[in-house]
């Protein structure tokens, strides 16, 4: 046992924070995916040429070119984090399209996709889930037919996130009908300007408080040229299965972040007229969610230990998701119940408190227990795949 | 950056399960709760000769000088195969508290529990929890009063007594005035005592002692705590063994998701709890600052899921894990006890509240 990084990449890390100070003034003040296309590569491009990010994608692509070190990626985390700087852009294109593409896509789509996603110049958007097809999403129905050098697309889409935004999809459809329903999957790339593609904002529980832009997208005789698919035909499903392995590792939730600023909260708030901090209800609520925070913190440690050494961490790796989002949703929760009857204001008056955050993100964290995998998907998958409990019989599996 | 077990913990808990697994099967737990004490000293040899009981006495006086995380995961295996024996007090508490203060008698008792020939226990509940009026105070040079679940006292030789907050007493069981006597509970696998204290003269009288009595208190949390993780994942292992194999409308229970999600969510507050665990004991040595707080979180937290795990494992069993042929109330009663033993959960994150500063409105 031994918490430090070492001498190399603590001084790995002072570079980090000598850049923060220098090129924090060059980031753009608002959420990236709403700034002019051109400031927004402006700042992913300086990002990419100092390697905090895209740091071990191949030159080739537009990378940084660096081998692969999991302790860097931790440190440049930290520090970005410890700066409120957002270390690059957090959105499907880089974390889920780029992987992917690496790993099954072809010489062409790399050079043509992985640089200009990486500096922000294309913004992707995901098409998986369908409203036929959630936790059982390789039942998908949306359909492409092979017409001369094209696939020509029918179905619909849901959950689409900034597919407003996106000016590329990357979308499962069913190419070979007659399949099992696993082997007729293909994952193609669709430009979002498609005629016969039709975009519908789908309003969440978050309503005017959130920040999340999903969607519908509906197909209505859709073209794509066939060399629009990546990897092979029908592999679709084991492709988005590397895609979906990407997003459960970027949903961690910062539980210590959070839970500092409940603190501050707490001083603050009165409850019977003592900061809630100081009330013995309340007080016993935050630690036990402080108890659960450090826990996980400490679980990401061990988590990053083991891939350090390349050792499976079995059971204990899949427990995260889960574990994560219902602590995110814990801590809002306890929140609330500090502001009280006016925890609850979204009205921009004066009574408001820290302009509907914890009210939004409650609502926002209740959507990542769901999605990605739902809390209940994931018990399946800790119990059948960690503890080696029995599937479900055919018979209910379809 | 290593946050893992190193191959010699690793082999250390391999062995010792194996020992346990080998000379103290669950037949032989049953057979000593009949015991007067189930401090077997059999048992307590075989763990001298794994060089367990001396797992943090000094090398200098025969132990093996490990570190708390190397103690706490002995006392995980322990807590795993429902052992009696007294090393909670006697081989984590007293040691820690020992070796801090040092001096002729304390190297003594240090070598006799090291080679498995001296069990001290430690009355310490009256630092955090005083009822009937118990509490041991000096009086012209010896000792009157009451003590309460003495850990580890009874068929002891001897007892580490708290006093105050600065002062720690070294007494013998066979010290004339004092009356040491079982208080038995439901947890048959775990001695803990009444003592009665008439004028007793203690073998030695520590002053200035309050660091080295923090210090016990928060070893003996983190290792309590880690007994708890211990019993929490034989359970675990009983029910996902019993789900897969128990076959109720034509399938093994373990296959409806009413039962397998019970399932995931013993395992998966397990897990990252032990990985708490891990932190707390190798903050023990490495961050002394930190320690008083994650002591209390980390036994308050293992108490507050052990409870849950006991519960669900055994509704796994069904009827037949309520039976006392099944065997799994040992594991649910050593957890069950174990939560009060050293602070229950809420006064643990009250103390750990107020260590952060964050006092109550007066």
């Amino acid at each position: 046992m031994n918490l430090e990084y070492g001498p190399q990449y603590e001084s790995f890390r002072a570079e980090v924070r000598k850049f923060l100070e220098q090129h924090r003034s060059a980031k753009p003040s608002d959420s990236l995916i709403d700034v002019p296309v051109a400031e927004r590569s402006r700042w992913l491009s300086l990002l990419i040429d100092h390697g905090y990010w895209a740091r071990t994608i191949p030159r080739e692509y537009g990378g940084y070119g660096a081998a692969p070190d999991l302790l860097e990626t931790v440190i440049m985390d930290e520090e970005f984090n410890r700066a409120g700087i957002s270390r690059g852009m957090n959105a499907q294109g880089p974390s889920m399209l780029v992987p992917t593409l690496l790993e099954h896509g072809s010489e062409e789509q790399r050079r043509r996709w992985i640089g200009p996603t990486m500096r922000g110049e294309v913004i992707w958007c995901q098409g998986y889930s369908e409203p036929g097809a959630g936790s059982d999403l390789a039942s998908l129905t949306t359909s492409a037919r092979e017409d001369g050098d094209d696939f020509v697309i029918n179905g619909q889409k849901i959950w689409t996130s900034t597919a407003d935004k996106a000016q590329m999809m990357f979308v499962l459809v069913r190419t070979e009908p007659g399949a099992p329903k696993h082997a007729g999957i293909s994952y193609l790339l669709l430009p979002m300007d498609s005629p016969g593609l039709e975009v519908r904002p789908l309003e969440t529980m978050s309503g005017s408080i959130g920040e999340n832009s999903f969607n519908q997208v509906f197909f209505r005789d859709v073209r794509v040229p066939r060399a629009n698919v990546v990897g092979a035909r029908g592999e679709g499903w084991k492709i988005a299965n590397t895609t979906l392995k990407h997003e459960r590792n970027s949903l961690n939730a910062n539980a210590e972040g959070l839970l500092l600023r409940l603190v501050r909260l707490m001083e603050k708030e009165t409850v019977g007229g003592v900061p809630a901090l100081a009330s013995p209800v309340y007080r016993d609520r935050l630690l036990r969610l402080q108890a659960r925070a450090l826990a996980m913190k400490c679980h990401g440690m061990r988590l990053l230990t083991c891939g350090l050494k390349g050792e499976s961490p079995g059971v204990a790796g899949l427990v995260v998701k889960l574990q994560n989002c219902q602590l995110s949703f814990d801590i809002a929760a306890l929140a609330l119940d500090v502001m009280g009857e006016l925890g609850s204001l979204y009205d921009h008056t004066k009574y408001e408190r820290e302009k509907g955050f914890w009210q939004a993100f409650s609502f926002f964290s209740l959507g990542l227990i769901i999605g990605g995998g739902t809390a209940q998907i994931q018990k399946n998958i800790i119990a059948e795949r960690g503890l080696g409990l029995p599937r479900e019989p055919k018979a209910t599996r379809g | 950056m290593d946050f893992g077990l190193s191959d010699d913990q690793r082999l250390l808990e391999q062995s010792l399960r194996g020992f346990l697994a080998d000379r103290v099967p669950i037949a032989r737990v049953r057979a000593l709760r009949e015991a007067a004490c189930p401090n077997d000293r059999d048992v307590l040899r075989g763990l001298a000769e794994l060089g367990v009981t001396g797992i943090l006495v000094p090398e200098a006086r025969g132990g093996s000088g490990l570190a708390l995380l190397d103690a706490a995961l002995a006392a995980q295996s322990l807590g795993h195969a429902v052992t009696p024996a007294p090393f909670l007090a006697s081989a984590v508490m007293a040691p820690v508290a020992l070796a801090a203060l040092g001096g002729a008698e304390a190297e003594a008792w240090l070598e006799g529990i090291a080679a498995g020939e001296r069990v001290l226990g430690v009355a310490a509940t009256e630092s955090f929890s005083v009822r009937e009026g118990a509490g041991v105070s000096l009086d012209g040079g010896s000792l009157r009063g009451l003590a309460l679940m003495a850990l580890d006292a009874h068929g002891a030789d001897g007892v580490l007594i708290p006093l105050g907050a600065d002062r720690l007493a070294l007494v013998r069981s066979d010290a004339p005035g004092l009356a040491t006597t079982r208080l038995a509970t439901v947890d048959a696998t775990r001695c803990t005592a009444e003592l009665v204290l008439d004028g007793v003269a203690p073998e030695a009288l520590y002053e200035d002692a309050g660091n080295a009595v923090a210090r016990m208190l928060d070893a003996g949390r983190i290792g309590l705590a880690a007994d708890t993780l211990g019993a929490c994942e034989a359970m675990i292992e009983q029910a996902v063994a019993y789900a897969q194999q128990r076959v109720q409308f034509g399938r093994p229970i373990g296959s409806f998701q009413a039962v397998k999600h019970l399932c995931a969510e013993m395992i998966a507050e397990l897990e990252p709890a032990r990985s708490l665990l891990w932190y707390a004991a190798h903050a023990f040595d490495a961050l002394p600052d930190e320690t008083p707080a994650l002591a209390c979180h980390v036994l308050a937290h293992v108490s507050e899921i052990g409870r849950e795990i006991a519960s669900t494992a055994t509704q796994i069993h069904g009827g037949i894990g309520w039976t006392d042929e099944q065997n799994l109330h040992f594991w649910f009663k050593r957890i069950a006890v174990a939560r009060h033993l050293l602070g229950g959960p809420e006064w643990l994150r009250a103390r750990a509240a107020s260590i952060q500063g964050w006092a109550l409105a007066s």
